[in-house]
């Protein structure tokens, strides 16, 4: 069959699954004074619409950042100011200033959605499609079933459609996606615009960033710091320095916007605590009451250490040996670490090493799926995240027969293998072992979920069950941060290995 | 490992499109549904709270039971389900209730009995023969089929948003041509007699299983050139197959014969009094007459033919449902519409019974019989003409030509559709959908056809 045939019969699912799930309700429906977040993005088209730019950030009768103040770089605000100006043209209600707090009905619900829905198909859809079409040594039908699966991952379509909570994910993801592409396509600079791009739509892209930098500093030093090497740099820099320019430019007039935009996008005086959410942090304070502990700042600086810290040497092999698959493998890590350790939606890079390891991956992405339990039953979305998970697994299942895939090599766990055989002489067992974990995690997330539908937590411990999920969760991600830190190193030292014997 | 390969079904793409399409029904359980939805919350009440003597007759909710004895049961069958999940909506005096649990426990028991309908799939596949074209699986026969029938947009819509339960009903039906297919006749004609007890509508094919089983079963042989051989009939078939229809006939309407309630029964089923065309007109033959009543009436209105205080009141375009006169035209009356049926399918009938063509003439004639009926017959629904797209897809898989014309049949008989959902929020998913449905199958049977001509030199492949 053709390929675009296929590819736009992919994406009509994608779209069909997505739009279902909207027809759910929504986080804060219903539910006065603050409702949820759809209200602070229906709060933002408002205020953007109504109110100058200068204004925006800033305190003021009109814009009580109490209620729902906007926290995200000027991008989202651009973008909240478009959707106004298309509310305004429907219905002018839905954004009149101070009076249309709170409002909901059917028809603005059917306008948010649309809203999400054209974003994604704009920006993030493009995305998938040319990113499984760019993929190398893989026959047609592999990339259509690794778009399938991408689009199918329920994380992304139960926060964006269903939860409502920082929606238009889709947007800064399929931003960050373009610049993956553009940086593993050799357009470095395209790459990079759009990754800024990214940055400047939600702050917690800055997440993503070491690994792009690495990898692009690599490229250069790889093409010889006094020649084309030096060039690529200072072009990159130049578009790094002007998108962000171009962006901020109404507030760059003044000293203090710049700051209180600042302000706002990192508030650091947040904490790490909110929301029971899979962080390493809610599982410490099982055993050891981190938070009466330390005090704020020493957390977050301790965060970031370990963050930068554990990065340390897959950026410096990517610096060294810049190549597109470790630079994908070091964004996994990251994006595994980071959420580990801070509180984030992302596990998109994930679906990027999909069709190298499917079986891990497919494994990675239903741990993600769960760990966001609690929020969803929370909404109401039982129904319709059990179902996209199964869709996603079947999917995975039937494109890349991930059950026949665990063996060593299939891992990419050969040479790490090998080098442990040289100490343990019958460690042998590593896919079997590996294949059971699997069957554990499976069934304990599947129990845990029912646990937490039909029974009540006892009175002393009400948080009982998000925090088990929340524990669970972080086991399975330290586990996968361990592999595929090891793909990354074991895979340099077979690099290295086979450059020294020829 | 391997238990949960199985379990899985990895490599079996059968399970996978089942269970694909299953999860999708799963999604759009929370989309609008119609007032058939109340139709059947008031059919359950019905049949659990009143004895068998009061169910044709009960009336307190305009959705009175108007469905064979078979479909009554199956609703007393599910009500007894139905309690453990709201007791409330067991109650006839509960007109219009529909609590979340009620509409969890329909829309879960549409998307349940669509086993069957899966099943028949199966069986369906099974009388393909497809060695002859490509060896990808998305370009095999059967693969398409599959994809055809399991996810066909009509039956996803009508069943799963607007809620019916066609699904299994659909399921019997191509069970039973594929036990005919499979020369199994018994079972097929079973099948066929019990199905027309839970829903009357199959009626409309009724002549092509009649004519098809005289001439290909109870003549148990043909001369050379493929005439009747008068000889070999055979009584023992001839009484074996009526004794099945007598059995299964006594059995639904036995109880009701019984009662002396058939007349009431019959006038529930047969509602004459509905008028020509149904509330939303089905794009048949009456439609544009109709229309044509109606423009001609205008003229003639304008060209002062026509005397205003002549002109009925009751108006064709009113959404209601009622019986009125045509103004130009000569009115139509049920038997007319019998007749022009009949006419309509006189040829395909005269073709099976006089040049016979085993089960592929079969199914042609149920095709054209069951278009012909939705062109010419009296209160067609628009749902009907799922009753021609659906055994039509068993027919597009085998010749190029059949292809073609069920590529032109579904898409206009989807399109014809889409007045059933007219909700906002559900535009997006027949859209989605309809391109989905149509992008595939053009696209399916555009490359299994490319490649057929390339291998054979006459299109298509045999059946069994």
């Amino acid at each position: 069959m053709e390929k675009w045939y296929l590819m736009t019969i992919v994406v009509l699912i994608g779209l069909t699954v997505r739009w279902t799930v909207s027809l759910n309700s929504y986080s804060g429906a219903g539910k006065p004074p603050m409702f949820g977040d759809y209200e602070a993005q229906r709060h933002w088209q408002e205020i953007t619409f109504n109110l100058p730019v200068k204004q925006w950030y800033f305190n003021s009768s009109d814009n009580n950042l109490q209620y729902w103040g906007l926290d995200y770089p000027p991008l989202t605000a651009y973008h909240s100011l478009l959707c106004a100006y298309v509310a305004k043209f429907i219905n002018p209600d839905w954004i009149a200033l101070h009076t249309s707090r709170g409002f909901e009905s059917q028809a603005h619900k059917l306008f948010m959605r649309t809203t999400v829905l054209i974003a994604d198909l704009l920006i993030y859809i493009p995305a998938v499609v040319l990113y499984c079409c760019c993929l190398k040594d893989i026959s047609t039908k592999k990339k259509i079933a690794n778009a399938l699966c991408i689009l199918l991952y329920p994380g992304l379509i139960l926060i964006d459609y269903g939860h409502f909570q920082n929606i238009y994910n889709s947007v800064s993801l399929g931003f960050a996606l373009w610049g993956v592409l553009g940086v593993s396509c050799d357009w470095d600079l395209l790459g990079s615009l759009a990754f800024c791009l990214a940055i400047n739509y939600k702050q917690m892209e800055l997440y993503h960033s070491l690994p792009f930098f690495c990898f692009l500093l690599g490229k250069c030093f790889k093409k010889g710091l006094k020649g084309k090497g030096f060039v690529l740099l200072v072009k990159l820099a130049c578009t790094v320095v002007a998108s962000f320019v171009l962006c901020w430019l109404p507030f760059f007039t003044e000293r203090e916007q710049t700051l209180q935009v600042l302000r706002r996008l990192f508030p650091v005086d947040r904490g790490l605590f909110e929301d029971k959410v899979a962080n390493i942090w809610c599982s410490f304070n099982v055993f050891l009451k981190i938070r009466d502990i330390l005090p704020r700042h020493i957390q977050l600086i301790m965060s970031f250490c370990f963050t930068f810290l554990s990065l340390l040497p897959a950026c410096i092999k990517l610096i060294l040996q810049p190549s597109s698959k470790g630079f994908k493998f070091t964004l996994v890590i990251e994006i595994i670490f980071c959420n580990i350790i801070f509180f984030l939606y992302h596990f998109r890079p994930v679906c990027l090493v999909l069709s190298e390891i499917p079986f891990m991956s497919t494994w990675f992405l239903l741990v993600s799926t769960f760990s966001l339990l609690p929020l969803l039953l929370k909404d109401e979305l039982l129904m319709p995240s059990v179902v996209t998970t199964m869709a996603f697994f079947i999917a995975c299942v039937t494109s890349f027969s991930i059950f026949e895939k665990t063996s060593e090599e299939e891992l990419q766990l050969k040479s790490f293998s090998i080098s442990v055989r040289k100490y343990l002489p019958c460690f042998t067992f590593l896919s079997r072992m590996i294949q059971y974990l699997f069957l554990i995690s499976v069934i304990t997330m599947v129990l845990l979920t029912l646990t937490t539908v039909t029974l009540d937590p006892p009175q002393k411990l009400p948080d009982l069950f998000s925090v088990l999920v929340c524990f669970v969760s972080c086991l399975n991600f330290l586990f996968f941060l361990v592999y595929f830190n090891i793909i990354i190193m074991w895979d340099s030292k077979s690099g290295r290995n086979q450059k020294k014997i020829t | 490992m391997a238990a949960l390969t199985i379990a899985a079904g990895t490599g079996n793409w059968f399970s996978a499109l089942a269970l694909g399409v299953t999860l999708l029904k799963c999604l759009l359980i929370p989309t609008y549904h119609s007032t058939d939805f109340e139709v059947h919350r008031n059919w359950l009440a019905i049949t659990h709270s009143l004895p068998i003597s009061q169910w044709y007759y009960e009336a307190t909710s305009e959705w009175t039971l108007d469905y064979p004895p078979f479909f009554a049961w199956f609703e007393y069958i599910l009500s007894h389900v139905a309690k453990y999940f709201d007791q409330e909506m067991l109650n006839v005096r509960n007109l219009n209730y529909s609590s979340s649990r009620t509409l969890l426990f329909q829309r879960f028991s549409v998307i349940f009995m669509d086993v069957l309908f899966v099943y028949a799939v199966h069986e369906c596949c099974k009388c393909i023969d497809g060695k002859k074209v490509g060896k990808e699986l998305t370009e095999k026969p059967k693969f398409i089929l599959s994809v055809l029938l399991l996810w066909n947009f009509g039956l996803l819509i009508v069943d799963h948003i607007h809620f019916q339960y066609n699904g299994f009903l659909f399921g019997l039906m191509l069970l039973s041509i594929a036990r005919l297919f499979q020369k199994r006749h018994m079972e097929g004609a079973f099948l066929f007699a019990v199905l027309l007890h839970f829903k009357h509508i199959y009626l409309y094919v009724a002549p092509a299983y009649g004519v098809y089983l005289l001439r290909s079963y109870c003549f148990t042989a043909n001369k050379p050139d493929g005439s009747i051989r008068w000889n070999s009939f055979s009584f023992v078939r001839v009484i074996s197959l009526g004794l099945v229809v007598f059995l299964v006939s006594a059995l639904s309407l036995g109880p009701f014969l019984a009662l002396n309630q058939l007349p009431q029964v019959f006038s529930r089923l047969f509602p004459f009094k509905r008028g020509l065309c149904h509330a939303y007109w089905a794009p048949n033959f009456w439609a544009l007459y109709n229309g044509l009543d109606k423009v001609l009436s205008v003229i003639g209105l304008k060209l002062k033919f026509l005397d205003p205080n002549n002109i009925p009141k009751a108006s064709m375009t009113s959404g209601l449902v009622q019986q009125f006169q045509h103004t130009v035209l000569p009115s139509v009356t049920p038997l007319a519409t019998l007749i022009c049926t009949l006419i309509a399918i006189l040829p395909s009938i005269f073709c099976l019974w006089f040049k016979p063509q085993g089960p592929r003439g079969f199914l042609r004639c149920l095709t054209l019989c069951a278009l012909s009926s939705f062109m010419f017959g009296w209160h067609v629904h628009e749902k009907a003409i799922l009753l021609a797209i659906l055994p039509m897809s068993l027919l597009s898989v085998q010749k190029a030509g059949d292809a073609s014309i069920f590529l032109i049949l579904t898409t206009t008989g989807h399109y014809s559709l889409f007045p059933l959902l007219f909700t906002a929020p559900e535009l997006p998913i027949k859209i989605l959908l309809m391109l989905l449905f149509t992008i595939y199958s053009i696209s399916s049977l555009k490359t299994l056809f490319r490649q057929s001509f390339t291998v054979a030199t006459q299109a298509g492949v045999q059946w069994h």
